[in-house]
């Protein structure tokens, strides 16, 4: 695709997009920061709706680097958004303390109610954020890892490699569904109230949450794109179109996807961890299958392998449901499923295809060709 | 509410009254009694029936019948009882027996009965029907009667003495062993040959009384009952060993049935229908829509659908592929983004179209039930119909793939479109065909599931993980792949259950099949060749 | 460069967007929160028809406080976080005076924090576990002891059981149910080994292995039953293996706590025929204010077959307890509406009345049903006056000291009647 010639980091599209992305997220947060009379005052609910779409645009992004520029098609990212996302929630429902419905100041409400005595291991220094934010890091990436290692170097590819990641996910669901396994069972992680001391209904909280996540965003847009126009870039876009070569080249193939992949679920995590506190619940839903697909359904729908394509994929999936779930309400289903089919069948560079398809349709025109546009 | 302790007194008094039933002159019923028996409240039924259970006649047998079998009604204008035979077309006045025509059915109340009262009702009808001239009768009154009560010694032997059927000699003798292993009057003979006889019953009551013997003082019939417990637990052990065994394979089948429709979309094909669930889901609606048209025949309505869930979901595939994906060879992975779009129509579609709610399929007799096979080691038959058309299936699939024209063709397509089509394959016919096919199984693996679980617009969802998963364990693009990681997955599933509990052994088996696939990282038969490098 | 445009383009939607929420004065609004597609669309389309009903209904009436009645409908689609976020949506874009909605308990906890962090109303429709009291919400269902201490009563009283499986889903409905159960029947002098404790997975299909254990529990010799507080679609293939394990109703019967008529419009009724199910309304019920829900409900919906169900009736109760708090307090604020709500009767549909008790919940009769083969409860024990809802269970040890009061000196949804102290819940 965008492989023939070296690029640099801020090609224009770049450019415009980080400008694009800077600004109207400077604007939300200043519409967020105006007093609740002024006609421009944005709402908490506005604000958190953004930031959640701002979280799945993240999500989107570490698919597309990993699908668009390596070929590997992860059904189950939405478990490192989910690890990221509990281990976030495991630190808020500790900020409860005493709060909670029985007052107890050391067990979250469910571990109360499920006679548990003390806190099980795995939740220690769960209170303490410095510690959270490491492991919000740690967890889906060694969980990448451990993942993925051994798949990458016994080389598992293609389909197998996508059904085993959608195993992995249904597994997680699965186990987090169970209540021994200390979080919370189907309910999860919820009736938070506070995050480093500050009520998460304020709306300040919800300015500071949404500023984070479109900071996160754009960081990891930049970082995205420093890694794919850079040589390890190149390497990637080589596995993705002749894995073997590059491996007879002597690359070794198995690091570099490795690499990419925990790197993307590091993405994800972060992206968990942001989502949140912004919608107020953490429960096994995001492990679910159909999550990740609707995801991955995301980035194609934006253009894979543009990396901003995915970013508009997910603002513009999330914002028709928004959108189709209340406008809609008894037949959204089959708006956003014809949305599906058609961008598949008439866009197939996703939307942010959609320019360079225009180009050359009008290139044909002028330059009449025999041959037939190849789908 | 109702007494069942005075139900039983009442059977045992009753089976000491000399069983005079059918000779008996006609007893009046009482005015009382049925004016209780139509009283809307649950406690003057209960004293109603104990009434009737009480009077030997005839007429009060069958209003009892009547009354168990949800027949018995009220005649809500001149109040009186009326028993309507199942069709609804005859009807009699339940006291004198005399016909009426077939009255209008809003002018009638159902007199209702509780679980307790038809239990109570049956019991008085199985004491009089112990000396039923037929032997069926005979014995599900006997098995009536010993589960309900402490049975009487004399009259089980004064029952064995005029018995001729083997079956309900044989049940007779081991309650009466039951009874002699029990009695500490028995001598040490008597409790030996009871030990004999309950050696061949694994019922628990046995298992209890045999413990019982084993410390008991006698040394020969302590030895006695310590052999046949272990011959009991070791039968005990085989039984459960087998059953563990059918419910893996029944399980394995359900995964292959809904998963192989699969192996030759996504396996042969190369397509990701996401979609396929929804293909399932139509052929079990199909199964619904049938019944609607043949109600009262939900058998030969069921036979029906097998064919036309085939073509209803074959149809649907073919024009799915001739909208969409025709469109989208080359690029598969698309193919997953369109066909889930796909997958939320069809499930919005059926939710408006039909109803967001459950249909209710009915299961024809054959379906239900069970097959023994010895004593205490029984199959469920819709299972044993499942592993059967699933096996038959397979074995359908396997010879189109392997035996006929279109499925050579399939195969040239698949390894090597460009050079298949120059040998005058015509290509693009054998992918709306191929994928056709693929639908209209998993059609008919929506058939199939209509008789195990719910019909409902998210049946599809619940199987497409699953069948995904199946396919990639046995290897993409082999059939018998599919059929042995389908069975091996259902079969160590249900192996694990039992230890782990549901949730945990579907983890585990998910883990196992994620390292598995690093050991084989084309499944359990990888395709070789050049098509496999791609 | 026309993608970016398309982005900018995109954001601006989103903009206007915000700018949609104007509140027209004239009306009343009403939210109504209902999952109409995903996996709870099943369960919860039907209470969003009824709502639509009931506000009808009420303007034909004349509205409320001289202004028409609004139905908000949205959609969340059986996903938890979509519930918060529609939630918000209804309470400070679209000013809905009061919510009706929810289901699954997940979706309740997932919108809870919204109602009292934006202080809005939600009237809760459901049978649920308890352990929750909350100012915002109004729970018009079963606790657990108006639904599961009837009904192992009955059981013990009236079918002599003594063994008892107890199976259900693995969410915490169950959970807390069983363990409510289980300390009960403790308590009754029930031994450890006589209760056999079971968890399944959502929607779980296989239940041979399950039922075969069962079967081999229930064959001791002593009477046994199964409480089950299995959900939604699990259910058909729970009885239907049960039936074709041959295990009749009349020889292990099984009570259930989330088998309603609705429920069994959409199966096979014939293996669940003699089995029990609890709860407080039954469409069976015949009275005369019961006939004439029904004849509405079928008028409305033009579908003769449909049926009513328990979930029905507290939305029914439900809205006309808020209509009379309204009318009341002559406002649809909530705070006024909340002042004037605690204490008011309606009638409810099985000739009784429900009153809403200070800690939230109502009274109500509990009945016990036996399904017949047309997919219809037959009552066979109901108790003889309404049942006074608990918040908190007296049979758990951590909760028996707790009370919900959100009447004047307390008000508090967990007071310690011990330590006289409010817990976190406190407004």
């Amino acid at each position: 695709m965008q492989s023939e010639q070296p690029e640099r980091l801020f090609a224009p599209s770049t450019l415009i997009f980080s400008a694009g992305i800077t600004l109207a997220s400077a604007a939300v947060i200043f519409c967020a920061l105006l007093p609740t009379g002024s006609p421009l005052h944005m709402g908490g609910y506005m604000v958190s709706l953004l930031g959640k779409y701002l979280c799945f645009a993240l999500l989107a992004l570490s698919i597309d680097l990993i699908w668009g520029y390596l070929g590997i098609l992860s059904l189950g990212h939405g478990a490192f958004f989910g690890l990221g996302g509990y281990a976030m929630g495991m630190y808020l429902m500790r900020e409860i303390g005493s709060r909670g419905m029985y007052g107890n100041p050391l067990l979250p409400d469910f571990m109360v109610f499920l006679n548990w005595k003390e806190l099980p291991w795995y939740w220690l220094g769960s209170d303490s954020f410095p510690f959270i934010c490491l492991l919000i890091l740690i967890l889906p990436g060694l969980a990448a890892f451990l993942f993925a290692w051994p798949a990458f170097r016994s080389r598992v590819s293609g389909v197998y490699l996508s059904i085993i990641t959608q195993a992995m996910t249904y597994a997680l669901m699965l186990a987090f569904f169970r209540n021994e396994m200390g979080f919370g069972g189907n309910n999860g992680l919820t009736d938070f109230k506070s995050l480093l001391g500050f009520p998460l209904q304020s709306e300040g909280m919800g300015a500071a949450l949404f500023a984070a996540s479109a900071l996160a965003l754009l960081l990891a847009f930049l970082l995205c794109r420093l890694i794919v126009v850079s040589r390890l870039g190149r390497v990637f876009i080589a596995v993705r179109d002749a894995e073997s070569r590059a491996r007879f080249i002597g690359y070794r193939v198995e690091y570099v996807k490795l690499a990419a992949f925990v790197f993307s679920a590091l993405l994800a995590g972060v992206a968990g961890a942001l989502y949140v506190p912004q919608v107020g619940i953490i429960n096994p839903g995001v492990f679910a299958p159909l999550f990740s697909v609707e995801m991955v359904v995301c980035v194609a729908l934006g253009g894979r392998g543009r990396l901003y394509g995915a970013i508009l994929g997910a603002l513009a999936v999330s914002f028709a449901k928004t959108w189709f779930t209340t406008a809609l309400p008894d037949v959204w289903l089959f708006f956003l499923g014809a949305l599906f089919v058609l961008v598949t069948l008439f866009l197939p560079g996703g939307l942010a295809g959609l320019p360079d398809q225009i180009q050359e349709a009008a290139r044909k025109k002028s330059v009449p060709s025999a041959a037939p546009l190849s789908a | 509410m109702f007494n069942c302790r005075r139900a039983i007194l009442c059977i045992c008094l009753l089976i000491f009254l000399p069983l005079r039933a059918y000779a008996a002159a006609e007893l009046t019923l009482a005015p009382e009694t049925l004016e209780s028996l139509k009283s809307a409240r649950v406690t003057d039924r209960n004293r109603a029936i104990e009434d009737l259970g009480r009077i030997l006649s005839e007429n009060a047998s069958t209003l009892l019948q009547a009354l168990r079998d949800g027949a018995l009604y009220v005649d809500k204008e001149d109040d009186s009882l009326i028993i309507l035979e199942a069709d609804g077309q005859k009807a009699a006045d339940a006291v004198s027996g005399t016909a009426l025509p077939a009255p209008d059915k809003s002018r009638l109340r159902k007199v209702g009965t509780s679980n307790s009262q038809r239990e109570a009702i049956t019991g008085f009808l199985s004491g009089r029907l112990l000396r039923h001239p037929d032997a069926d009768t005979r014995l599900r009154a006997l098995e009536n009667l010993l589960e309900r009560s402490q049975t009487d010694k004399n009259l089980l032997l004064s029952l064995l003495r005029d018995e001729k059927d083997p079956r309900i000699r044989q049940r007779l003798e081991g309650s009466l062993a039951l009874l002699s292993a029990r009695d500490p009057a028995s001598s040490p003979a008597e409790l030996l040959r009871a030990v004999e006889i309950l050696r061949d019953e694994a019922s628990p009551k046995t298992r209890q009384v045999l413990e019982e013997l084993q410390k008991g003082r006698d040394p020969a019939v302590a030895a006695a009952a310590d052999k046949a417990l272990y011959t009991l637990r070791v039968t005990a052990d085989r039984v459960s060993m087998l059953e563990t065994l059918f419910f893996g394979l029944s399980l394995g089948s359900i995964l292959v049935l809904t998963s192989i429709g699969l192996a030759v979309t996504f396996g042969v094909m190369g397509v990701i229908n996401m979609a396929h669930g929804e293909l399932v889901m139509l052929g079990a609606y199909t199964v619904w829509g049938m019944q609607q048209l043949l109600p009262g025949r939900p058998g030969l309505a069921l036979l029906l659908s097998v064919p036309a869930a085939f073509l209803v979901s074959g149809s649907t595939g073919a024009l799915l592929e001739r909208c969409v994906i025709r469109h989208l060879y080359g690029r598969p992975l698309e193919t997953l983004l369109a066909t889930f779009g796909v997958s939320l129509i069809l499930q919005q579609a059926v939710r408006t179209l039909i109803s967001p709610m459950n249909r209710a399929v009915e299961s024809p007799e054959f379906m239900s039930g069970m097959l023994h096979i010895t004593g205490n080691f029984s199959l469920t038959c819709n299972r044993i119909y499942v592993i059967c058309f699933c096996l038959g299936v397979f074995i359908l699939i396997y010879a189109i793939m392997h035996k006929t024209r279109l499925g050579l063709e399939v195969r040239a397509v698949t390894q090597n479109r460009p050079i298949a089509r120059s040998l005058g394959v015509n290509a693009s016919a054998v992918d709306s065909m191929t994928f056709a096919l693929g639908s209209g199984v998993a059609g008919m693996a929506g058939a199939a599931l209509s008789q195990l679980t719910n019909v409902g617009p998210n049946l599809g969802q619940g199987y497409i993980v699953d069948s995904f998963l199946v396919v990639v364990f046995g290897g993409v693009g082999n059939l018998w792949g599919t059929l042995c990681g389908g069975l091996i997955l259902g079969l160590v599933n249900k192996i694990l259950e039992p230890v782990s509990g549901a949730m945990l052994a579907k983890i585990i088996l998910l883990a196992g099949v994620i390292l598995f696939m690093q050991a084989k990282p084309k499944g359990l038969f990888p395709e070789r060749g050049r098509a496999a490098e791609n | 460069m026309i993608c970016k445009k398309l982005g900018a383009l995109l954001l601006l939607g989103l903009f206007s967007f915000s700018g949609t929420a104007f509140a027209a004065d004239d009306t009343i609004k009403v939210g109504i929160l209902h999952s109409l597609s995903g996996t709870m669309a099943i369960s919860e389309t039907t209470l969003k028809d009824v709502m639509l009903m009931l506000i009808e209904e009420q303007n034909k009436k004349g509205g409320l406080l001289g202004k028409k009645l609004e139905a908000v409908v949205v959609d969340p689609a059986s996903d938890w976080p979509l519930f918060a976020e529609r939630a918000r949506e209804l309470l400070t874009q679209r000013k809905v005076a009061a919510v009706f909605g929810c289901w699954t308990s997940v979706s309740r906890k997932s919108v809870l924090p919204v109602f009292e962090g934006e202080n809005g109303l939600l009237f809760y429709p459901v049978q649920y576990e308890g352990e929750e009291s909350s100012r915002n919400v109004i729970y018009t269902g079963a606790a657990p002891n108006q639904q599961a201490i009837p009904a192992v009563d009955y059981l013990i009283n009236d079918l002599g059981v003594k063994r008892f499986v107890l199976a259900g889903t693995d969410y915490v409905f169950p959970r807390t149910a069983n363990k409510i159960i289980e300390a009960y029947l403790i308590g009754k002098g029930v031994d450890r080994n006589d209760i056999m404790i079971n968890y399944t997975p959502f929607g779980y299909s296989d239940w041979q292995s399950i039922i075969a254990e069962v079967k081999k529990f229930g064959a001791a010799g002593k009477k046994t039953a199964i409480i089950s507080t299995i959900n939604g679609d699990a259910n058909v293939p729970f009885y239907k293996e049960l039936a074709n394990q041959g295990i009749a109703s009349s020889a292990i019967p099984v009570i259930a706590f989330s088998v309603g008529e609705e429920e069994l419009s959409g199966i096979d009724t014939k293996p669940l025929v003699g089995h029990l199910a609890a709860w407080n309304y039954f469409m069976s019920v015949d009275k005369p204010i019961n006939a004439e829900f029904i004849k509405k409900w079928l008028a409305y919906i033009k579908d003769p077959k449909r049926v009513t169900n328990d979930p029905m009736e507290a939305h029914y109760i439900g809205f006309n307890l808020w209509v009379k708090a309204v009318e009341k307090a002559g406002s649809a604020k909530v705070d006024d509406v909340l002042k004037a709500i605690v204490g008011l009767s309606v009638p409810n549909l099985t000739g009784g009345t429900a009153t809403l008790l200070p800690n939230h919940h109502l009274t109500k009769p509990v009945l016990i049903g036996e399904i017949q083969a047309d997919g219809q409860f037959q009552v066979v024990w109901e108790t003889p006056k309404e049942v006074a809802g608990d918040a908190w269970s007296d049979y758990l040890p951590e909760s028996k000291d707790l009370e919900a009061d959100w009447t004047d000196p307390v008000n508090c949804g967990n007071y310690n009647t011990r330590s006289k102290q409010c817990g976190g819940a406190k407004k």
